[in-house]
């Protein structure tokens, strides 16, 4: 963030002219912009010689005056929440066994939990749902939930992983040498702090799992993308589709927010706390998950393969 | 067996739709990135402003939403296009708040002193960022983008379930007219991703483990 800051001097005189009038272009060309994608969708439009209405007409808008019309959104925003909630449930669980099984000192454990991780990761979460639901015949929510179970599941398993491999190795050391197992070690001690330190990955992950519930759309899962654009959509006629799709992605979008900012919200929190998301910044962690993961089990290696040149 | 390798002839269809939507839309979305990163970091607050929007908003509507919005409403609005060019301009709004991202945090992850130093040697911004900070951005920027990518080759399935063509399509194509062979027909659709998306987390683990060393 203090980068930002440091690439340009503090504006003199005619810098800050400069800066106004780059903001007054700016500000110019973007509202030109959207007042010409507005013009654009609010003029009426001819289609096979009949005027139809623009996308701001009442008779476009007016069957969200209906309130059956929002029990049927609110019934696709629950199937929605529902597949999430369970596939969050299950995908931090599978992740809890995963890193344990994947941070074994068991050879012919960690080995194919290695391989078989990276085949899941590797994968479309899309084709795993064809699969299951072709093979298994589960039906979609099955299908939608359980391939996302997985797939979720692994991730959040490489992140409790490098959480486990960033932690100092004195708590481990102090476990053992009080007389604990390895695996009383792992779980009473190591476990907790791995995970309250991985906590904002996982939500910001948990919000990947909510965006991919959509995919239920393609193999047939009434959520809302299904239950708005299709369903309404047909039975109300396709002159409510930008409508439907603008009432969607509001809704996507306060969901999804709320959740960015309880992630963001949470790493602060852990940052001012804890000691090991200080110096990489919050805001990177939440950005993208998989590459601060990433970047977490490279130090992690490279601090080792430093002790180990001490030893 | 054999009926499996009579399938390749569509398989290879798919795979090279696949292919080509993760070149197009990657390319585009590293040039639609990098514009919004410039932005993101300019001395212009208003366009700041908006690159950081554009990121939120792109970042946290789901893709399939987008792919409808191409699909089906652009369409009507009066937009008509081939499926794959609406495909190309989903995927690329899609990736491009990540690739933004990606390179915003190798800018940050500059140390500061480089850029002060480069200030105080009389450099402007654009000489600040071009000559001294993008250089040593680039490399760390890398490893990231390499994951935006394998993320990209995994959505580009998503344009199967709406009318383009490519590996998730024509798997779901083969599996329905070949109900016999179910498994090793998705199997094969798994390999063949794996074939694109392992290499590319092999590369960036090794390029990370090097760098982060090197640091």
């Amino acid at each position: 963030m203090s980068a930002t800051s440091v690439l340009f001097d503090a504006p003199g005189p005619r810098a800050r002219r400069a800066s106004l009038v780059g903001s007054i272009v700016s500000i110019v060309v973007l509202v030109a912009g959207a007042a010409w994608i507005v013009a654009l969708l609010a003029a009426p439009r001819q289609s096979g010689g009949v005027r139809l209405p623009g996308m701001f007409h009442e008779s476009r808008w007016d069957i969200f005056l209906d309130p059956e019309v929002w029990t049927f959104i609110g019934s696709g925003v629950v199937a929605t929440l529902q597949a999430a909630a369970v596939a969050a449930v299950g995908a931090i669980a599978l992740g809890v066994v995963f890193s344990l099984m994947r941070s074994s000192r068991l050879p012919w454990v960690r080995i194919p939990t290695a391989v078989m991780l990276e085949f899941f990761r590797g994968m479309p979460v899309l084709l795993m749902m064809l699969f299951i639901l072709l093979v298994a015949s589960t039906g979609a929510f099955w299908a939608v939930v359980i391939a996302l179970i997985v797939y979720n599941g692994t991730l959040i398993g490489e992140a409790l992983r490098a959480g486990l491999a960033a932690l100092p190795r004195g708590q481990r050391e102090a476990a053992l040498s009080l007389g604990m197992r390895e695996f009383q070690s792992k779980i009473l001690v190591e476990f907790p702090q791995a995970f309250r330190q991985m906590l904002p990955i996982i939500v910001a992950q948990l919000v990947v799992l909510l965006k991919d519930t959509s995919l239920g759309y393609i193999v047939g899962y009434n959520e809302i993308i299904r239950s708005n654009m299709n369903n309404l959509a047909s039975f109300f006629g396709n002159r409510y589709l930008f409508s439907l799709f603008i009432v969607t992605l509001v809704i996507y979008l306060t969901i999804n927010l709320l959740l960015s900012w309880f992630a963001r919200w949470l790493s602060w929190r852990t940052a001012s706390g804890g000691h090991l998301t200080k110096d990489e910044g919050a805001a990177p962690g939440t950005a993208d998950p998989t590459s601060t993961i990433r970047l977490m089990q490279a130090s992690a290696a490279a601090r080792q393969s430093e002790d180990n040149r001490h030893d | 067996m054999a009926q499996l390798w009579s399938l390749m002839p569509q398989f290879w269809e798919g795979l090279r739709a696949t292919l080509l939507l993760l070149a197009v839309s990657g390319g585009l979305a590293l040039v639609l990135g990098t514009v919004i990163t410039a932005m993101r970091i300019s001395p212009v607050p208003v366009l700041r402003w908006f690159a950081a929007v554009w990121t939120e908003v792109a970042r946290n509507t789901p893709l399939t939403l987008v792919f409808f919005f191409t699909a089906f409403v652009l369409p009507m609005l009066g937009f008509r296009a081939p499926f794959l060019l609406l495909a190309f301009v989903a995927l690329t709004y899609y990736t491009s708040p990540f690739v933004a991202e990606a390179l915003r945090s190798g800018i940050n992850g500059v140390p500061v002193g480089q850029a002060e130093a480069a200030r105080s040697i009389g450099l402007g911004f654009g000489q600040t960022v071009s000559l001294v900070v993008l250089p040593q951005a680039f490399r760390m920027t890398i490893p990231p983008l390499i994951n935006v990518y394998i993320a990209l080759t995994k959505n580009t399935s998503v344009a199967g379930g709406f009318f383009v063509v490519e590996l998730f399509a024509s798997t779901r194509q083969l599996v329905n007219d070949n109900g016999n062979i179910v498994i090793p027909i998705l199997v094969l659709a798994a390999a063949l991703y794996l074939a694109i998306t392992v290499p590319l987390g092999l590369a960036a683990v090794q390029l990370e483990k090097r760098w982060v060393v090197s640091r």
